[in-house]
C-alpha cells in the first residue's frame, strides 16, 4: 500500500515541485496537465525510438519546459490573462502529446528500471518499502528538500519571490522581473516534464492519450494546498497518492467505505486549509498571484 | 470587447482582426499537420464537409453548441461584475445529479409535469453549488478562481459516487450508469436529430442576459459594480446580493447545461459524461470578451471544431484531441492580442466608459514604466 502511494504520488509530485517555482513567480499554470502530457509523449517516443531512458527523460523534460515557455511569452511577454492562457496551452497540450504519440500507441518499451539500493533493499518490509524504485522515485525528496532551500536561502529563490509577491517594487529593485518569470516556468516545465515522464517510463511503460488523466490539476490543487512550499508539497503529495492506494486495500477488504468519498478528501482538505488558514501568514499566497485571481475583470 | 466606446469603423476592424487571428491559427495549424506527414487541405475539406456539409452535421454542430452555449453563459454572467467562475464544470455535474434524483425518485410523474421539473431541479442543481464559492467570496474567506475550480472535482467525485453506487443500474452490469430514464422525464428532440429541449433554454438565457444588460437598470447595476465595487458600495448598491444571485443563475444555467446532456442525448446518468463542456465554456466566453452576441458566434466555431475531430479520427487517422491545437491556438491569439488591442486603445485616448476602466489606463500606465527593463 504504501509503495502504491509512492509511485502513484511521484508524477504529481514533480509536477506540483515545479508549480510551486512558477505560482512563487507570480504565475498560475492552469495548463500543468498538458505540460505533463508532452513529457510523457515525448519522453515516450524518444525512449522508444532510442532505447534508452535516461535519453527519453532528458527529453521530457525540455519539451515540458520549452511547451511552458510559450504561457511565458503569452502572460508574461504579451501581458494575455493567465488562467485563460493556461486552460488553452493545457488544451494545446492534449492535442500536440496526441499527434506526437499516436505512432506508439500499444507500443511496450523497456522504460526506467526499479533499482534496489544496495544493503538498504533487503531490510524486511522498510527496504521493500522506500528502497527499490527507479530513480525518479529516490530523487524527488531530496528535491524537495533542495527547492526549499532555493526558494528560501538563495539570492535567485529571493528574487522569484519578490517577483511573485510584487512586480513593482521588484522592478523597482533592480530585478528583471520578466527573465525571472520565464527562468521560473522553465523550471517549472522541466519539472513537470519529468513527471510526465515518470507516468510512461516508469509507472505504466505505455502511451496513452491524456493518460495523465487529471493529474496535472491535482497538482494545482496540491501547490494551493501545500501553501506554496515544496516541502509541504510533499506531504501533500503522499496524501493524494495514499487516497488513491488506501482505498484500494479497502475494496480489496470490502469496507464499506465508497472510494469516491476518499478521493474527495483531499479537495475538500485543500479548501478546509484555505478558509481556515487564510489569516496565516505562512500560508499566504504569493501577493501576485492575488492580483490574477482579482484581476480579471 | 465591449469595453470600449466604438464607432462601426473600429467595430469592424476588431470583427476583422478576430477573423485574422482565427485564420492565422488556421494557417499554423496546417504547418503543423504538414510536420507530421498529415494532409491539412483534406483535413479541412473533412471538417467542413462533415459539419456544415449536411443536415446531419448542422444539426449536429447545434446539439454540441446547446451546452457550450450555456456553460459559455455561466461564465459571462459573473464576469460581468468581475467574478471569475471556473466552476462550470462541476455545476454541470451537479445540475444532472440534482434532475437525476427527480426523474428516479418522481418517475410516476405525467410528461407535462416531469419535464419542468427536471429543468428546474437541474437549474437548482447547478445553482446551489455555484453559491457555495459566492458565499465563499462574499464573506471574503477564499477566492472564486480557487473555490470553483477545487469544486468542479468534488462534483465529478459526488456524482461518480453515485453512478456506481446507490444509482447504479443493475441490468448493465458491465457499464457503471443509471437505469434509463423513463419518457415522461426526457426532454424532447425534435424529429429524427438530436437537437433537444435545451436550444430554446440556451436561446433564452443569450437573449434574456443580453437584455437585462443592456436595458435594466439591474443590467446597469452589475456594469457598476464590475466596474468599480467599492465606488458601487458607497453608493448603496446591494454587492452581496448581486453576487449570490448572478453565480446562482450562473451555476444553474451551466446545470441546463448538464441537464440537456442527460436528460436528453444520454438518457441516463453516466460517470464523465462531459467532455470538459465547462471548461470550454469559460474559454468561449473569455474569448468572446464576455458579450452574448460573441458567445453565440465563438460557441458555433467550437462546436464545429469538436464535431470535425470525430471526423479526422475516422477519415484521417488522427486522434480526435488533433482539434485541441486549433482551439489552442486560436485563444493564444486571441488573448494575446484582445490585451494590445486594449493597451494601443488606451494609447490612443479613446474614452473608456465601464468596467475596470481606471485598473486599465493604470496598467497600461505602468507597462511604459517598465518597458526599459
Amino acid at each position: 500500500m504504501l509503495v502504491g502511494a509512492l509511485q502513484a504520488g511521484t508524477a504529481v509530485l514533480y509536477a506540483a515541485l515545479g508549480e510551486v517555482i512558477v505560482e512563487r513567480a507570480g504565475v498560475i499554470n492552469l495548463g500543468l496537465e498538458g505540460t505533463m502530457l508532452m513529457g510523457a509523449s515525448v519522453g515516450f517516443a524518444v525512449t522508444y525510438q532510442t532505447g534508452n531512458p535516461w535519453l527519453g527523460l532528458i527529453a521530457a523534460a525540455l519539451a515540458g519546459a520549452l511547451f511552458n515557455l510559450v504561457l511565458a511569452f503569452l502572460v508574461v511577454t504579451r501581458g494575455a490573462n493567465q488562467l485563460a492562457s493556461g486552460l488553452a496551452l493545457g488544451f494545446l497540450g492534449i492535442g500536440l502529446s496526441a499527434l506526437i504519440g499516436r505512432p506508439y500507441v500499444g507500443q511496450l518499451i523497456e522504460g526506467l528500471r526499479n533499482v534496489p539500493l544496495p544493503i538498504l533493499a533487503d531490510i524486511p518490509f522498510v527496504g521493500e518499502v522506500l528502497f527499490q524504485h527507479d530513480v525518479l522515485i529516490y530523487a524527488v525528496i531530496p528535491l524537495a528538500f533542495f527547492l526549499q532551500w532555493v526558494l528560501f536561502s538563495t539570492r535567485w529563490g529571493l528574487s522569484i519571490r519578490t517577483v511573485g509577491e510584487d512586480k513593482t517594487v521588484a522592478y523597482a529593485a533592480g530585478l528583471r522581473t520578466q527573465w525571472l518569470q520565464y527562468q521560473a516556468l522553465f523550471v517549472g516545465g522541466l519539472l513537470a516534464g519529468l513527471g510526465g515522464a515518470h507516468l510512461s517510463l516508469a509507472f505504466t511503460g505505455v502511451w496513452g492519450e491524456q493518460m495523465t488523466s487529471g493529474r496535472g490539476f491535482i497538482a494545482v490543487a496540491l501547490v494551493i494546498f501545500a501553501a506554496w512550499n515544496p516541502l509541504r508539497a510533499v506531504l501533500g503529495a503522499f496524501l493524494f497518492g495514499g487516497a488513491l492506494a488506501f482505498q484500494l486495500q479497502l475494496q480489496a477488504r470490502g469496507a464499506p467505505v465508497s472510494p469516491f468519498f476518499l478521493d474527495m478528501i483531499p479537495y475538500l482538505l485543500t479548501l478546509g486549509v484555505l478558509i481556515f488558514l487564510r489569516g496565516n501568514r505562512k500560508f499566504a499566497m504569493p501577493a501576485g498571484l492575488k492580483t490574477v485571481f482579482e484581476g480579471m475583470r | 470587447m465591449s469595453t470600449l466606446v466604438q464607432g462601426n469603423r473600429t467595430r469592424l476592424l476588431f470583427l476583422l482582426r478576430y477573423l485574422a487571428m482565427i485564420g492565422l491559427a488556421l494557417v499554423v495549424f496546417a504547418l503543423l499537420l504538414l510536420l507530421f506527414g498529415k494532409d491539412p487541405l483534406r483535413a479541412y475539406i473533412d471538417i467542413l464537409s462533415s459539419t456544415l456539409g449536411s443536415s446531419y452535421g448542422i444539426t449536429e454542430v447545434v446539439v454540441k453548441m446547446i451546452p457550450l452555449v450555456l456553460c459559455a453563459c455561466a461564465v459571462m454572467l459573473p464576469a460581468r461584475i468581475g467574478l471569475v467562475n471556473v466552476g462550470g464544470e462541476g455545476q454541470l455535474y451537479m445540475g444532472a445529479w440534482l434532475a437525476t434524483w427527480g426523474a428516479l425518485t418522481f418517475s410516476q410523474l405525467p410528461q407535462a409535469l416531469g419535464i419542468p421539473l427536471v429543468i428546474l431541479l437541474g437549474f437548482i442543481g447547478g445553482g446551489l453549488w455555484a453559491l457555495i464559492p459566492a458565499i465563499l467570496r462574499a464573506k471574503g474567506w477564499l477566492n472564486e478562481v480557487i473555490s470553483t475550480l477545487l469544486l468542479n472535482y468534488i462534483a465529478i467525485l459526488f456524482v461518480g459516487y453515485f453512478v456506481f453506487g446507490p444509482w447504479r443500474d443493475t441490468a448493465s452490469a458491465n457499464f457503471p450508469q443509471t437505469p434509463k430514464f423513463v419518457d415522461a422525464m426526457r426532454l424532447p428532440q425534435f424529429g429524427d436529430t438530436r437537437i433537444h429541449l435545451g436550444l430554446f433554454l440556451a436561446i433564452a438565457a443569450v437573449v434574456l442576459i443580453y437584455l437585462v444588460l443592456r436595458y435594466t437598470v439591474w443590467g446597469y447595476d452589475m456594469r457598476a459594480i464590475g466596474g468599480n465595487a467599492e465606488a458601487s458600495r458607497r453608493n448603496g448598491l446591494p454587492i452581496t446580493k448581486t453576487m449570490l444571485m448572478v453565480m446562482f443563475i450562473g451555476g444553474g444555467l451551466a446545470g441546463l447545461a448538464g441537464v440537456g446532456e442527460v436528460m436528453a442525448i444520454e438518457g441516463r446518468l453516466r460517470p464523465n459524461f462531459s467532455p470538459g463542456y465547462g471548461y470550454i465554456g469559460f474559454l468561449i466566453s473569455w474569448l468572446a470578451g464576455h458579450n452574448p452576441v460573441g458567445v453565440v458566434m465563438m460557441s458555433f466555431l467550437m462546436a464545429v471544431l469538436t464535431f470535425g475531430g470525430d471526423t479526422l479520427q475516422i477519415t484521417q487517422g488522427m486522434p480526435f484531441a488533433t482539434v485541441n491545437i486549433i482551439i489552442a491556438l486560436i485563444l493564444f491569439y486571441c488573448t494575446g492580442q484582445v490585451l494590445s488591442a486594449e493597451s494601443e486603445a488606451v494609447s490612443y485616448g479613446y474614452v473608456l466608459c465601464h468596467r475596470g476602466a481606471r485598473r486599465r489606463i493604470a496598467g497600461g500606465h505602468c507597462r511604459t514604466l517598465r518597458r526599459p527593463g
